[in-house]
């Protein structure tokens, strides 16, 4: 794993429908400032910096991270993008982190943002190109047969998604960076909303958001303030069409996740971490990735969640934060949950503090569930 | 019979309009707009009146001679919107009266605001004065406020020649004549359909093609409520469809029967369009639709 690599910073913006207020470069460098001075350090601390965000084609700035430069204090200094679909955010971390771990540098920037309000996101994901018949609508157009394809391999009751969409958007309620905080919420109403991609309604898919993260990463001597550790990281991808490829259960996120078990020296995720924070855009990908990461035997994925274990109070809280479902500014979503991960181990995350929470899992996934990204971060040098 | 009351349009208008002399605190303010500049007075409380009045409306004491200058931009406290405007209104076109508050002022300036639309235009609005080109120390040589510029379109288009894959190309040729063609991997003997000259399990070559039936399995689907340019009408379904003999499945629309009949495991069959409407195109196969044969155990 190379050189020990800490997270001593972490910043956030309030996801949100629309920032009116700022350009893009604002956005992002509001972030970044507060990863800055949570680390207690500034832009001259920087010894690189790394971005990532979605398909250019979202805001229609073509490489942003040139435009970016100077709004993140990168003149002069080494910086990339990294791009890899909705996972991006996470992959951005993790190349970040490969950064110190090499030892190439002592502090790096890692930075992640999507403006929704001005990007055309669903028009871009779905540009109807000449010989092509492409039958996908948007994302949920894309997942939902996967999520019908799961029900009916495992027999899961309707209701499993509901709860999921529940119990994320009432962790929300306690995170004052949730773009989706709707008080009240229940059952009854996210099941009184439309089906969009059936079986996925509306309150079962997640918003669109503005917003940018950053994360201040740090070799062992150049550690300031409070650190998480990182314990494991590990990214892998497959194709999207492949015979026998399990659309359902991803191989390419089995074996992320025994990478990053390994590194860790984790051998039951449900018993040995104490909070994940899972990439789950799409409420039924909660039992779904309880399976692909081993938290519960093939099959089983929904009847952990329908018991409470990932709730707030459960034995292993899923999504404290409110997650996907409740806030995603798409190219930053990934780098929420790692940062996310990293309050929680760093005993930082306010209301949705998960009580002693020493390890946790940042996860991320992207394309067609073809691209994942995670790291497990901890209280203790590794 | 009583006759039609008499009626006569009148205007009372002094000819030339009525002089007015200013005095010393509303000609400074008229003197500095027409230099462009807007000013307002400081009352003996310290407060920043703008437009500026000869005496404090709260004390009724004469209001100081400090003078400072505020704006140009201001922040909209209130607005009223005018949908048909009047002949001597400043804009011919629907705008707001609003109250202006000018940086710096203690009070608010009533004036119009060109913002196309009132709900352009919430409290809390940056605006500032669009000037007349000749000025002449009158209230109007403010043509009007406009808010900010907050947001700019930026249209991004980029041209492609698109040229098709020989295998894409060979594929759609099939596709024409009414054939589906895909292709067998030697290697690891999976088919995959359409046609393509890698394998992406293995990576490699693939030489043969394996023409495969126009019948198949839906393995899952996804019921669309929203539309789609593509699909007939909404809902549709848009279904993984595994052709007979094919070891990957083919999206595709499913159609002739109620969405909420289909089935995962249900049998179904490509349905042409007529062969001399046939494009090199998918468009030729309208969508699958059941064959009516028991379904198949996933």
């Amino acid at each position: 794993m190379g050189n020990r690599c800490a997270v001593i910073g972490v910043g956030q913006t309030h996801y949100t429908t629309k920032r009116m207020d700022v350009s893009i470069a604002g956005l992002v460098r509001e972030a970044a400032l507060r990863a800055l001075e949570d680390a207690g350090l500034t832009f001259k601390d920087i010894d690189a910096v790394v971005i990532g965000k979605a398909p250019d084609l979202f805001e229609g700035v073509m490489m942003p991270e040139s435009y970016l430069a100077d709004a993140l204090g990168a003149a002069g200094k080494p910086m990339m993008r990294v791009h890899t679909a909705g996972s991006v955010g996470g992959s951005t971390a993790l190349v970040g982190a490969s950064l110190i771990q090499a030892g190439v540098h002592e502090r790096v920037l890692v930075v992640a943002f999507e403006k929704q309000s001005e990007s055309n996101a669903t028009w871009a994901l779905s540009t109807h190109l000449p010989f092509n018949a492409s039958l996908v609508v948007g994302a949920g157009g894309y997942f939902a047969p996967h999520i019908r394809e799961y029900m009916r391999r495992t027999g899961a009751p309707d209701h499993i998604g509901t709860l999921v969409a529940v119990k994320d958007r009432q962790n929300a309620l306690k995170n004052p960076y949730a773009h989706l905080r709707i008080p009240g919420i229940s059952r009854e109403m996210v099941e009184s909303t439309p089906m969009l991609w059936e079986p996925i309604r509306y309150l079962e898919t997640c918003p669109s958001s503005d917003g940018a993260c950053a994360v201040v990463l740090s070799s062992e001597q150049a550690v300031t303030g409070r650190p998480a550790w990182v314990h494991g990281t590990a990214m892998r991808s497959e194709p999207i069409f492949r015979a026998g490829r399990d659309t359902v259960n991803p191989q390419g996120g089995k074996d992320c996740a025994a990478d990053v078990y390994r590194q860790a020296g984790i051998a039951d995720p449900r018993r040995d971490l104490d909070v994940a924070e899972i990439y789950v855009p799409f409420s039924w990908y909660e039992p779904m990735w309880l399976e692909n990461l081993g938290f519960a035997a093939e099959g089983e994925g929904w009847k952990l969640t329908e018991s409470g274990a990932t709730a707030l109070d459960g034995d292993i809280p899923w999504n404290a934060s409110g997650g996907v479902l409740s806030s995603n500014p798409i190219g930053a979503s990934g780098l929420i949950r790692f940062a996310e991960a990293a309050l929680q181990v760093r005993g930082m995350a306010g209301e949705h503090q998960v009580d002693g929470a020493r390890r946790a899992l940042g996860h991320a996934y992207g394309g067609g569930a073809q691209f994942f990204a995670m790291w497990i971060v901890g209280t203790d040098k590794p | 019979m009583p006759s039609d009351p008499l009626t006569a349009d009148h205007v009372l208008e002094f000819p030339g309009g009525y002089t007015r002399t200013t005095g010393p605190v509303i000609g400074r303010f008229l003197t500095e707009l027409r230099d462009g500049r807007l000013m307002g007075v400081r009352t003996a409380e310290g407060r920043t009146l703008v437009p500026p009045l000869e005496y404090d409306p709260a004390t009724g004491e004469p209001v100081t001679d400090e003078w400072v200058e505020v704006g140009p931009a201001g922040t909209v406290t209130a607005s009223a919107w005018v949908h048909e405007p009047r002949e001597n209104h400043p804009l011919d076109r629907p705008f707001a009266w609003a109250l202006i508050r000018l940086d710096g002022a203690d009070t608010a300036l009533v004036h119009a605001v060109d913002a196309g639309s009132p709900k352009a235009l919430p409290p809390g609005t940056r605006v500032r004065p669009v000037w007349r080109a000749e000025r002449r120390g009158h209230i109007t040589d403010i043509s009007h406020f406009a808010p900010e510029v907050t947001k700019i379109v930026s249209p991004v288009s980029t041209r492609y020649r698109l040229t098709a894959s020989p295998s894409l190309t060979r594929f759609l040729e099939g596709v024409r004549d009414g054939v589906l063609i895909g292709c067998r991997c030697a290697t690891c003997e999976k088919v995959y359909v359409p046609y393509r000259l890698t394998c992406p399990e293995c990576g490699n070559p693939i030489a043969g093609e394996v023409t495969l039936p126009d019948t198949g399995t839906v393995t899952t689907f996804a019921i669309n409520n929203l539309p789609d340019p593509r699909a007939p009408e909404v809902p549709f379904v848009s279904a993984y469809i595994l052709l007979d003999g094919a070891d990957i499945p083919l999206i595709a629309l499913v159609g002739g029967v109620p969405a909420h009949q289909v089935r995962q495991g249900m049998r179904v069959r490509a349905e042409w369009v007529p062969a001399e409407e046939r494009t090199l195109s998918m468009t030729n196969i309208r969508w699958f639709t059941p064959t009516g044969e028991p379904d198949v155990e996933l």
